[in-house]
């Protein structure tokens, strides 16, 4: 097995044990970036330089003592929405297209108290808007799994990254599913907290409310001990909780003997994929073969939490994004007539199509006269979607459910209608309305061997339940494979694609295919 | 479509946005919106009478702290990110006659 396909807990152990040095596991990754990513456009921003400098310096800090944690020396990918000092971070938009931000995200200190290796910055979806990574100005990210289609969003890059084994773990951000379903689509896995448990410091803005760092990677284990890292009080978030347990990986013990697990029936009929309904028929009878206690139960209001959340993230959005005006940083209009007309121009050269959607429909719902009408009347159905968490969490540890009632869609089939694009997040946007944790495992691939996912919820604090059922599951599921990615070489008038050190000659591939990846099956 | 938007609703909303919208691109966003409320109606099915506006899940209070000056200088860090900067300040186009 190569370094890049280990787990980031492997990696900690390898390095801790002096099996391999910081910067061998670091060149790895870089390695593995230069010869994958030109075909997945994973990243916006590679730092091999400042990673490889970092990398002896924590090499130094773990012989010396200072750095102790399982974590020490692994490198990471960062979503390119979280503050890096001296990195830059454009939220993958033209309006931040040269940012480089003075300060770093707290997680990204806490990461790097913990000799957390940046590799470099993860392309996403315009300022998060989006559930196909799409709508990034540096053009979008393709699914390891089968180029042809998208990673999802918004936090695509983060999850092809980790599935191409670029990069052993990444941090991503959850405002409506943005963790969850591109981690569902990538077969990896995400894990979205209880809201304030990481802190938003440092994560630009899009509906605060909502917004959620949280770890992409390949398993649980990996999620469980990032999440312990990452997880801090910050006086610096006035909406960051101060939480007594976060020891998350104490969770992981494979153990479900008595835990009540809820599946929304609600969630399984008209517009889910059979495929996807199975996959999540399969993880209930493999949680009660271990002695959970699974039942399906009605959910109530489902309907009513995409309406919401439209509603409530574009006016937070409209608010949040009114800070890019071309003053301070990022891009201004070259041509202009006054501060009004700069700011106007610079906004609308700097920013996309679907993020200017949202801003304008924000802007709406805020505006006198329709304040109460959308505004206030999401925020009350968001109200009742929480109460019908709190009365399902009265009977259940766990809810099981999908985590896209598909799997990843074709590249250039989602944006041209936005509406339907946002009914793909039914299964994760109410999770964010009421602040509750989930984490979306991979099963198994469907009958195009692109992978399906399967979503654990848990009540607000309860991250240690999903982590425990998620832990459980994988046990029974075995270690999930990479994809076989096909990397193709273009030489003499004719293409070669390696696939997975076999060497094959394909004839007439087309030029803008750089590279096909082959479906992997799960490992049992 | 149930909801229509208006040319004088998009002119005042891209005010409110500070955006400069196209004449197509007016009639998109007119588009957008009216197809977005028809489908935010829904919410009209819910009787919400007597529900509280949840605005955060948890009651969160405002985090006070003394006005103390815990950052360093950054002035030079900060400005190099500038699009246009002047003796030590952003620049803007003039703003007063």
């Amino acid at each position: 097995m190569q370094l890049t396909d280990l787990t980031a807990l492997e990696l900690g152990r390898k390095i801790k044990e002096k099996e391999v040095s910081v910067r061998e596991v670091v060149q790895a990754s870089l390695d593995r970036i230069a010869q994958t990513d030109g075909g997945i456009n994973g990243f916006v921003t590679v730092d091999a330089e400042g990673a490889l400098a970092r990398a002896d310096e924590v090499q130094k800090g773990i012989e010396s003592g200072q750095y102790t944690g399982a974590l020490a020396g692994v490198p990471v990918a960062v979503k390119d929405n979280i503050c890096t000092e001296g990195l830059k971070t454009t939220c993958s938009s033209k309006i931040l297209y040269n940012f480089v931000p003075t300060y770093s995200a707290e997680a990204i200190l806490n990461l790097r108290k913990a000799g957390a290796v940046i590799l470099g910055k993860t392309n996403m979806d315009e300022f998060a808007m989006g559930s196909t990574t799409e709508t990034s100005a540096f053009g979008p990210t393709k699914n390891p799994w089968n180029s042809e289609h998208v990673p999802g969003g918004s936090s695509g890059g983060s999850c092809a990254a980790v599935a191409a084994c670029e990069a052993p773990y990444a941090l991503g951000s959850d405002t409506g599913g943005s963790i969850r379903q591109p981690a569902s689509f990538c077969g990896v896995t995400g894990l979205k907290p209880t809201y304030g448990t990481v802190s938003r410091y440092g994560l630009v803005a899009y509906g605060s409310s909502l917004d959620q760092i949280g770890p992409i990677a390949k398993d649980v284990s990996d999620c469980a001990a990032v999440l312990e890292t990452i997880a801090s009080y910050d006086k610096k978030d006035s909406t960051s909780l101060d939480r007594r347990e976060t020891d998350f990986t104490s969770a992981l013990v494979d153990d479900v003997k008595g835990l009540r697990v809820g599946i929304p029936s609600d969630y399984l009929g008209e517009g889910l994929d059979d495929e996807v309904r199975a996959a999540v028929m399969k993880v209930a009878d493999v949680l009660r073969e271990k002695g959970a206690v699974v039942e399906e139960f009605d959910l109530s209001l489902v309907e009513y939490a995409i309406p919401a959340y439209y509603v409530i993230a574009s006016a937070e959005a409209s608010s949040n994004l009114a800070r890019f005006d071309g003053v301070k940083y990022g891009y201004r209009a070259k041509d202009y007539e006054g501060l009004h007309n700069m700011y106007k121009k610079s906004r609308s050269e700097g920013f996309g199509e679907e993020v200017k959607r949202r801003i304008m429909l924000g802007s709406f719902v805020l505006s006198s006269g329709y304040y109460d009408a959308y505004y206030l009347k999401a925020l009350r159905t968001k109200a009742l979607i929480k109460q019908s968490f709190d009365r399902a969490f009265e009977k259940y540890d766990v809810i099981l459910a999908p985590a896209s009632p598909t799997t990843a869609p074709k590249l250039g089939s989602s944006l041209s209608d936005p509406l339907k694009m946002y009914l793909g997040d039914i299964y994760t946007i109410s999770v964010n309305l009421a602040g509750l944790p989930g984490v979306s495992v991979p099963v198994c691939t469907d009958h195009a061997g692109l992978p399906i996912g399967v979503q654990l919820i848990g009540d607000c604090f309860k991250e240690k339940n999903i982590i425990r059922a998620g832990y459980a599951y994988e046990q029974a599921r075995g270690r999930w494979a990479a994809p076989e990615l096909v990397t193709c070489e273009k030489s003499n008038g004719a293409k070669a694609c390696v696939r997975s050190n076999v060497h094959e000659i394909h004839e007439a591939v087309p030029d803008d295919v750089l590279m096909v990846a082959s479906a992997a099956k799960e490992v049992g | 479509m149930a909801n229509i938007i208006s040319d004088e609703t998009i002119e005042y909303v891209g005010i409110l946005a500070k955006l400069e919208l196209s004449d197509e691109e007016k009639e998109q966003a007119k588009h957008d919106i009216g197809r977005m409320l028809d489908y935010v109606d829904k919410l009209n099915e819910l009787d919400t009478s007597g529900v509280e506006p949840l605005s955060h899940v948890f009651p969160v209070n405002n985090v006070f702290r003394e006005d103390v000056v815990t950052n360093g200088n950054e002035r030079e860090k900060i400005l190099a990110n500038a699009p246009e900067k002047k003796d030590g300040a952003f620049k803007v186009p003039k703003t007063v006659e």
